[in-house]
């Protein structure tokens, strides 16, 4: 396989690797050195990348695998938090302000969630992917990634609407 | 659309039950300006959604061939093999044979020899340009003085 092919195949998913590590590293250097890693190794393995039934998924539980080991790692120790820059929505200054204040607030709130449920909002809210494909990504079962997901959204919801209320009441 | 419908979906999307489709709706929904005031925290979190949607992987990823690799290490061989080459052949080039002579009378005979061989070639040389002397005698012809 040349170099262009094998581009062919990892280029419309890498970005996904790249949030899917970013969630769950937190850091964009750890995440950007996650992924590259990532795509090393397919490269490496390119002979086999043939017999892969579905080579999105199978990087996909390849990131899950590597950045779990990365976090349980002593290295993971000194992770760095960084502040994305979000995009103008058209609207007056104050609006904007609350509104990229509790876009971070929801941020925030993911962070606190536990590495599966993280990973299950990331895989379905984020990326849309089907039940199905998730649960094969994650090594579980389509009733746990459903469990999962319900227990992350009502967790979002639950401390969104503290902070939303917070000041009002 | 209908709030009511909304609040259903919303009902079903916290208990993980929505289908991608309906999702979609819920996300068209919140990403108006002015939804329901009750819903109203549901908005960042969608928001949230779609903005981390479109963060990118920039990082270039170094991908190297074995075959490149075979390439350089050949390079690095030759590369070794002509040094070597260099080491052990400038030590030979300084003992060689300059053509010295120990004994002075040997010496002297040899530059003789060489110097009388030089010489005479350098008169057959110049003999050979005796006749420019005709060009000297035919101007004085034409000229007369």
């Amino acid at each position: 396989m040349t170099q262009t092919e094998f581009l062919h195949i990892v280029m419309p998913f890498k970005d996904k690797v790249f949030r899917l590590a970013k969630r769950l590293l937190v850091s964009r250097e750890e995440a950007e050195d996650a992924t590259q890693e990532v795509l090393l190794k397919l490269w490496k393995n390119k002979t086999k990348i043939q017999e892969y039934k579905n080579v999105e998924a199978f990087s996909m539980t390849m990131t899950k695998n590597f950045c779990l080991d990365k976090l349980k790692s002593k290295q993971a120790q000194n992770l760095k938090l960084v502040h994305s820059n979000y995009q103008d929505n058209n609207t007056s200054l104050q609006k904007q302000l609350e509104f990229s204040d509790s876009v971070n607030w929801v941020a925030k709130i993911m962070e606190d969630l536990p590495e599966q449920q993280k990973m299950v909002v990331q895989l379905r809210d984020i990326e849309q992917y089907d039940f199905d494909e998730i649960a094969k990504m994650l090594d579980m079962n389509n009733t746990a990634v459903r469990v999962a997901l319900s227990r992350a959204r009502k967790t979002i919801r639950e401390k969104l609407t503290k902070t939303h209320n917070y000041g009002v009441k | 659309m209908v709030l009511n419908n909304i609040e259903q979906l919303l009902e079903k999307y916290n208990n993980g039950e929505t289908s991608l489709k309906e999702e979609q709706q819920l996300k068209d929904y919140f990403k108006q300006e002015t939804v329901a005031p009750h819903l109203e925290m549901y908005k960042p979190m969608f928001a949230y959604f779609s903005v981390s949607q479109e963060e990118k992987f920039t990082k270039d990823v170094p991908l190297k061939s074995n075959k490149n690799n075979l390439y350089k290490w050949i390079s690095v061989a030759a590369v070794a093999v002509l040094m070597l080459g260099f080491y052990f052949k400038s030590p030979l080039t300084s003992a060689e044979d300059l053509g010295t002579y120990d004994d002075p009378e040997m010496a002297y005979l040899e530059v003789k020899k060489s110097l009388e061989m030089i010489s005479k070639q350098f008169n057959k040389g110049a003999s050979s340009i005796n006749y420019l002397a005709e060009v000297d005698n035919t101007t004085r012809l034409i000229f007369k003085k």
